[in-house]
């Protein structure tokens, strides 16, 4: 007899049915490629300058030209890869597991406990999360471990605010109630029946969330005040770009692409994993 | 409702306090002497002084706290390290043109992806749908940097159409607003078909249907409503991030707003300003989360506040 598909095997199978989030994981799977190989795709040093090759366009030997030091674009945009998606796995990090557990007490529990979390939320809502980075950013330093730490604190308070948003409507459905009157543990109840029932959007932050770290590291980068030269970033790139907008725009072109096509997939990903993750959703 | 939001206005006086207290130790978790920092680095020894004693720097820490709230509530914010001005005058004076800036793209955002959401949520799998999501996806993935500096060289370098930068006349506000906006627009969009679809799928929903009520009633009356909370959530957010001035956009164009103010103090270390420009954001950002827990109660009856 042919044993029934798993949860996790059919996701599986909704997921790989979605062409638009396996193009985004083909175009993650690029970068990871990228960046794990960047040593053996790009041989030589990505910062050494070399001023006689200053801002030269697409050719052979530098199909993405160069930059006002003369250094390969396509060299800077492959190692900086790395940068870019450590920077957002870092950041995600932070904001998942401190955010989504706080938000789940503050919406079950309500009371004192919601009122407390609510008002420290507020707090930290109080600086807007680019300007709550910026802030971190003022105080902690420039680099690329504070990047992390300042842009991941300020994406706490979004998932505390999301994911108590939903619970306040899950946690009056008839399931809930029924688990709590057959004497459930509150423990269990948030784990087991609130929180796969608040994953969709969660999920979605997550998917936004990566590509939003990006996005806001590489606006730290273009600011100047993200991560420093001569390490490749790609916002930096962008930014150092902008002066030669009109005599050399592939210098800001290129990195931009990079940055647009790197939380392009993080955004088709996550909405098939919304997709496969819901189970009222069909394809 | 009004003793509701008398309640929640009170609940904001630990926020204000905890924003004191961030603002206050800020300075102090700096390497080196406070009042050298905030001197600035071409003080001389008398101005330091000067701001140790104003500071209370030598006296205990609980009474450097308390002097610092009473020069707060006075608005005395010290003056900028770079321009000698009160930093209360410097940021009073670009507020405006951040503000001015903030609503007209939160406008254009809500007014354009409020619909193109519902619009794709009510019609999936069609041209229409997946028109607005790629959209939508592209404007959440672009850079609004690079965006803004594209909108320049098409629509002011090529086109002359419209100024690239400055500020003074209704023109002027087009490029940055549009930029903004763009990011808001594709964020909002998306959060409303992702809510509408799961709202759309509910019981209530064929109830609705199978009573025979025309379409756009279930959708506005029945779906909109309670697809609402989320939505509500991901504006006040983003107008959060847009009372920040939208740094970025306001770089780009060299628009006088406080988003720029704070790039500039941070670049030049200019404390007191960087503090000015984070309490002025503080306060702004209360009443905007006020305004939305009042209206999450006005839209969801089932939400019930202790």
């Amino acid at each position: 007899m042919r044993k029934p598909a798993s949860q996790l095997r059919r996701n599986w199978a909704k997921l790989r049915r979605n062409k638009a989030a396996l193009f985004g994981g083909f175009i993650l799977g690029v970068y990871l490629f990228t960046a794990l190989g960047a040593p053996l795709l790009f041989t030589g040093s990505p910062s050494a300058p070399n001023l006689i090759m200053s801002l030269e366009g697409p050719s052979a030997e530098h199909p993405l030209g160069t930059d006002e030091l003369g250094r390969s674009i396509l060299g800077r945009i492959i190692w900086g890869s790395r940068v870019s998606l450590l920077i957002a796995l870092g950041v995600v990090s932070v904001g998942l597991f401190v955010g989504v557990p706080f938000g789940l007490i503050s919406g079950y529990y309500g009371g004192r406990i919601d009122f407390v979390i609510q008002r420290l939320t507020d707090m930290m809502l109080a600086f807007p999360g680019f300007l709550l980075a910026l802030g971190l950013v003022a105080v902690l330093g420039v680099g690329l471990k504070n990047t992390v730490v300042s842009i991941g604190i300020s994406m706490i308070p979004i998932y505390i605010r999301l994911v108590r948003g939903c619970v306040l409507t899950v946690r009056e459905q008839v399931y809930v109630e029924a688990a709590r009157a057959v004497g459930t543990r509150d423990f269990k109840i948030l784990l087991r029946h609130i929180l796969p029932n608040v994953m969709v959007p969660i999920t979605v932050q997550t998917s936004l969330g990566m590509g939003n770290a990006i996005l806001f590291a590489a606006g730290l980068g273009f600011l100047g005040i993200g991560v420093q030269p001569p390490t490749p970033e790609w916002g930096a790139m962008l930014g150092s770009g902008r002066a030669y907008l009109f005599n050399a725009p592939h210098v800001a072109t290129f990195p931009g692409i990079a940055i647009f096509l790197s939380v392009l997939s993080f955004n088709l990903l996550g909405d098939g994993l919304r997709d496969a993750l819901d189970p009222r959703f069909k394809l | 409702m009004l003793q509701y939001v008398i309640k929640r206005l009170l609940s904001t006086v630990p926020v204000l306090i905890g924003i004191s207290l961030l603002l206050f130790f800020m300075l102090r978790m700096l390497p080196g002497d406070p009042a050298q920092v905030l001197a600035g680095q071409m003080a001389t020894p008398e101005e330091i002084e000067n701001i140790r004693t104003q500071l209370g720097l030598n006296e205990p820490i609980h009474v450097q706290y308390g002097k610092f709230l009473t020069r707060l509530v006075q608005l005395d914010l010290g003056r900028s390290a770079r321009t000698q001005n009160p930093v209360a005058v410097e940021v009073w004076a670009r507020l405006p043109n951040t503000m001015l800036l903030a609503v007209v793209a939160i406008t254009l955002a809500c007014v354009f992806g409020i619909p193109a959401g519902i619009l794709s949520a009510v019609r999936p799998y069609t041209w229409m749908d997946y028109l607005v999501t790629s959209a939508a996806l592209f404007g959440i993935s672009m850079p609004v940097f690079w965006l803004g500096l594209m909108l320049v060289v098409i629509f002011s370098i090529l086109l002359h159409w419209l100024p690239a930068g400055g500020t003074g006349t209704w023109q002027h506000v087009i490029l940055p607003s549009v930029t903004l906006a763009s990011f808001v627009v594709a964020f909002i969009a998306r959060m409303t078909r992702s809510t509408m679809i799961e709202v759309l799928s509910q019981d209530y929903i064929t109830t609705a249907r199978s009573k025979g009520l025309q379409e756009q009633v279930v959708i506005i009356k029945h779906a909109l409503k309670n697809a609402l909370i989320p939505i509500i959530t991901v504006v006040g957010l983003q107008f959060g991030l847009l009372l920040g001035g939208a740094v970025l956009t306001e770089t780009v164009f060299a628009w006088p707003g406080i988003g720029r103010l704070i790039v500039d103090s941070i670049l030049a270390r200019d404390y007191p300003m960087i503090q000015g420009t984070i309490l002025i954001f503080g306060l702004l950002y209360i009443l905007v989360n006020l305004v939305v827990d009042i209206v999450y109660a006005w839209v969801d009856p089932r939400i019930h506040y202790d």
